[in-house]
């Protein structure tokens, strides 16, 4: 319960501060951190265009990748306090209700008939399935170090104590931040700012989507961000009390988007041709947590 | 209407028996002696009964659905009705299969339904494509019995019977490397039939060209008959459970993996959905060797929830691949065509088809709330339970497992977005004037009936699993079910996503609800596509099927094999160019193709001697005789110089 509440206050304010930042880090003044929100807010109130090629696919999909990112959020814990779902092996669920709502993502930008959509459609039915081999490998390393297989008993009883482990805190984390970017299309996957439709990822697959649809498509990435910054929360918090635990998750979420905000701003992106070697070396670096978590237990004998 | 009625009898006089069986209460008999092969003792046991019900319920949306798909052909009367018989003769072969006990009377049913499958997918015998794939199913069928009478017979050899117990009994008494490579033999027997890479190769052909409700029985209970061998030979053949675990694991990854591989870039829906058939049995055989290696390790969760997961992905295949193949019967009636690139926009046409297609395609690509979910769920914690007993080795073949099922489940979902969305979506891409409408009742009537069964799989996977207590406890004996062990917490999982999945079904009406009342009062308004500033787009802008999939072939191309023929544009005023690709599986080119095609070179070395003159025919026939007579003599008399020789 506590991490759902924590995640709708951080989705608040995370894609303002990256927004924030980077208007620093050029040398603007730019929005204020709540703009984002009242975008969607505005959004909300507008009436709607549809395409005339698109059916009720196109109309179900946003509110099908909104429910399935609400429904990935429900299983993530906070610390000691359990998610509002936790079961053994929840992890899964979590990946394969995230995957269902790309597919409705997916076939919605298809759904429009155009070329541009269609276009980062392929793209993000390709890079999400690369990045999804790096969750696993990484969850199951998790779940050989803590003999255990949900989210809330893995981070619960996960304990940072030897150097190694720490080492696999910070790769972990990597391969977190990246699967974020990945999933979010931000930098240096994908440029959101980008003028150009040809070189768009997820924007040019929502490029049809207007009014509520729209905001609900906005409001479900800022969660999204959330919900990937709490599990980067997760690795470190373990068992300290709530005292601790919440301002670390406020400053985790807010060097999180400070550090995607810096990212954006002082990296181009990468060119499409290289992005899947890209995401698949994240499985490498998953591969290598899963190798230092076997030095760890000593399975090397 | 014969035919129906006699699917339904079968199905239930065969279910009345299956039923209990499921329940607990196996039956038995023995026919009475026959003079070939004596007694035939026939027992349903759970595990029989599992696939007869599996077997029923297809054959009887088979049957409902093939009624209306074959209305366009009812003039040709005597095919149809040898069609219609050889399917009655498919269903009881089937059903005959799960449940004999004598290697004889299954080899019989087995070449049964081999031959009676063969007349089902050459319906269409008129047209040279299907012979031609047909015959190929045809020649691998056959060898798949070679192998199966090959162990059948060496047991038969050995022990004087054919008694499914005295293979049992024999294995028994063997060392348990014997039982393994008896066991192999029968493997590479039924993984013919099941479709296993690189045993497949029959498969993307028959498929495409049978009528859509064989295609759907095919895929959905015909090529799982061969997962019913793998499995009773698992439980009768005493071998090295832990080495056949590993063989039929990596077998089955490479069947998932390579089998989505080449799914995902046919252009003929039906062949993209064979080669998922391929796929989808690669996870039941992970399913099963996970449960294998459990057996062999003493470790009893990994073998329930690898065989569990197994046998519920058998059922649930059998119902979203038939639903998926029916859906692609229905787009053939109305297109008349499966070229996906030359369709389009068939969501606004054919509604009902459009939307259990996509039931479909959410359910082969395992995603919640629908039943493809649970049993990869299953296989998963399989997977994760290995995980805390294993060691180095196994650790690495851990990884490799779970590498493969991501892959799988993410390629599946690239390739399943493509098809629904290139099919269904965006406009039509070949000819707009198509008179495309929707199917009738009855041929929509069994497509909502495996629709249902599968949301409500989905839904309450836990009534479904208590079902499978039985069988799956023929493999690992009763004490697994005990339900206050700690480590049977798995299945309170499944018990957390019944309401889970209830739960997130409500969630998406609940927003679609507050959707509905927010833009209630808001100016909706209808324009053509965004196109970025065009203004004249057309069909021919949309993303096509091989542009959609254009990156994943170039990284994947060392994998697979596309022949390409395009012309090049010449002239000032450029022409029209002409540009075509045929995806080909690189595994049949260097199992199948490459071999015989050397068979064929050494035969070309004879061809002299067909030459068309009859007085050198008569010559051979002459020669024959001759050296029929001659070489006993000479061999004769070779001998009795040598005794001669020897006598000296």
């Amino acid at each position: 319960m506590l991490s759902l509440v924590l995640i709708l206050i951080a989705s608040l304010f995370f894609t303002g501060i990256i927004i924030r930042t980077k208007s620093i880090a050029s040398g603007r003044k730019g929005p204020g951190i709540f703009q984002p929100v009242k975008d969607v807010w505005r959004l909300f109130k507008k009436g709607s265009v549809y395409s005339e090629t698109t059916s009720f696919v196109f109309q179900i999909a946003p509110v099908v990748y909104f429910s399935s990112v609400v429904m990935a959020i429900l299983v993530v814990p906070f610390g000691s306090t359990k998610g509002i779902i936790s079961f053994d092996g929840d992890f899964i669920f979590f990946a394969y209700v995230l995957a269902l709502g790309k597919f409705f993502s997916i076939i919605s930008a298809m759904d429009t008939g155009s070329s541009f959509e269609g276009m980062g459609a392929s793209r993000e039915a390709l890079y999400s399935m690369f990045a999804e081999p790096a969750f696993f490998i990484l969850m199951g390393s998790f779940a050989l170090l803590t003999g255990h297989t949900s989210f809330f008993e893995i981070f619960s009883t996960l304990h940072l104590g030897s150097y190694i482990t720490y080492a696999l805190g910070i790769m972990a984390t990597f391969v977190l931040v990246m699967i974020a970017m990945i999933e979010n299309s931000r930098m240096p996957i994908d440029d959101p700012k980008t003028h150009l439709e040809l070189t768009m990822v997820h924007e040019v697959m929502i490029l049809d989507n207007s009014g509520f649809d729209l905001g609900l498509i906005l409001s479900t990435g800022y969660l999204k961000f959330a919900m990937y910054g709490t599990l980067i929360t997760n690795l470190y918090i373990g068992e300290l009390s709530m005292a601790y635990a919440i301002p670390i998750f406020f400053i985790t979420q807010f060097a999180f988007a400070v550090s995607v905000g810096l990212i954006e701003s002082f990296m181009a992106r990468y060119r499409m041709s290289h992005n899947p070697q890209f995401i698949f070396a994240l499985s490498s670096v998953s591969l290598l947590i899963f190798l230092g978590v076997l030095l760890v237990l000593g399975k090397f004998v | 209407m014969v035919t129906v009625t006699m699917v339904v009898i079968t199905s239930l006089f065969s279910s009345m028996f299956a039923i209990p069986a499921l329940l607990g209460n196996e039956f038995q008999t023995l026919l009475a002696g026959t003079i070939p092969f004596g007694a035939v003792p026939i027992k349903i046991d759970a595990l029989s009964a599992w696939f007869i019900l599996v077997i029923n319920f297809t054959m009887i949306t088979g049957v409902i659905y093939g009624k209306s798909y074959m209305k366009p052909y009812a003039r040709q009367r005597t095919n149809l009705t040898m069609h219609w018989l050889s399917y009655n003769l498919l269903h009881i072969s089937l059903i005959l299969i799960c449940s004999v006990q004598n290697a004889m009377v299954f080899l019989i049913s087995w070449e049964a339904m081999a031959l009676s499958a063969f007349i089902l997918v050459i319906f269409e015998s008129y047209k040279a494509d299907t012979l031609k794939a047909g015959i190929n199913y045809l020649i691998q069928s056959h060898v798949s019995i070679l192998f199966l009478m090959l162990g059948f017979i060496y047991v038969a050899v050995k022990t004087g019977s054919y008694d499914f117990d005295a293979i049992a009994e024999f294995s028994h008494q063997q060392p348990a490397m014997a039982g393994t490579v008896l066991f192999l033999s029968f493997f590479i027997g039924f993984a013919i039939k099941a479709g296993f890479v690189p045993f497949h190769t029959w498969l993307p052909h028959a498929h495409p060209v049978a009528p859509s409700h064989v295609s759907g029985v095919m895929s959905g209970v015909v090529i799982k008959i061969g997962i019913y061998g793998i499995l009773r030979m698992i439980l009768l053949i005493n071998a090295d459970y832990a080495t056949i675990g590993y063989i039929i694991l990596f077998i089955s990854i490479i069947s998932g993996v390579y089998g989505v591989a080449l799914a995902i870039i046919q252009h003929n829906l039906k062949k993209l959905l064979a080669y998922h058939s391929i796929e989808n049995i690669g996870i039941i055989g992970i399913g099963i060797g996970i449960g294998c290696i459990g057996l062999g390790t003493g470790n009893e969760l990994m073998a329930t929830l690898g065989f569990m997961g197994a046998l519920l992905h058998t059922l649930n295949h059998s119902l979203f691949k038939s639903l998926l193949f029916y859906s692609a019967g229905n787009v053939y009636q109305s297109a008349h065509t499966m070229n996906v690139e030359r369709l389009g926009g068939l969501i606004k046409k054919m509604p009902h088809t459009a939307f259990l297609f996509l039931i479909g395609a959410l359910a082969i690509c395992g995603l919640p709330p629908l039943n493809g979910f649970i049993s990869e769920f299953l296989i998963y914690g399989g997977i994760y339970d290995w995980l805390f007993s294993a060691d180095l080795i196994s650790l690495i073949i851990i990884t490799f497992s779970i590498l493969g099922l991501v892959a799988i489940g993410g390629l599946a979902i690239f390739c399943f977005t493509k098809a629904f969305s290139i099919v269904f979506l965006g406009t039509n891409r070949s000819n707009p004037e198509i008179h495309t409408s929707e199917m009738s009742f009855w041929q929509l009537f069994p497509m909502y009936l495996a629709a249902a069964l599968m949301i409500l799989i989905g839904l309450f996977p836990s009534v479904f699993l208590n079902l499978l207590i039985k069988p799956v406890a023929l493999f690992t004996g009763d004490i697994v079910f005990n339900p206050n062990l700690p480590q049977m917490r798995v299945f309170d999982s499944l018990q957390t996503i019944n309401w889970v999945s209830a739960g997130f079904i409500l969630f998406i009406l609940a927003v679609w609800g507050i959707r509905k009342l927010v833009t209630r009062s808001k100016i909706i308004t209808i324009e053509p596509t965004w196109g970025c500033g065009y203004t004249v787009p057309s069909s021919k802008i949309q993303y096509t099927a091989n542009s959609f999939v254009r990156t994943y072939t170039k990284l994947a191309k060392p994998m697979l094999f596309i022949e390409k023929d395009e012309t090049e544009i010449t002239g000032i005023f450029p022409s029209k160019r002409h540009y075509e690709t045929h995806p080909y599986d690189n595994i049949e080119r260097i199992l199948i193709d490459f071999p015989l095609k050397k068979i064929a070179s050494i035969r070309e070395w004879f061809v002299f001697l067909q030459n068309g003159h009859l007085q050198r025919y008569i010559l051979y026939g002459i020669v024959f005789i001759a050296s029929v007579i001659i070489i006993p003599v000479l061999i004769d008399s070779f001998l009795i110089i040598l005794q001669f020789l020897n006598h000296l």
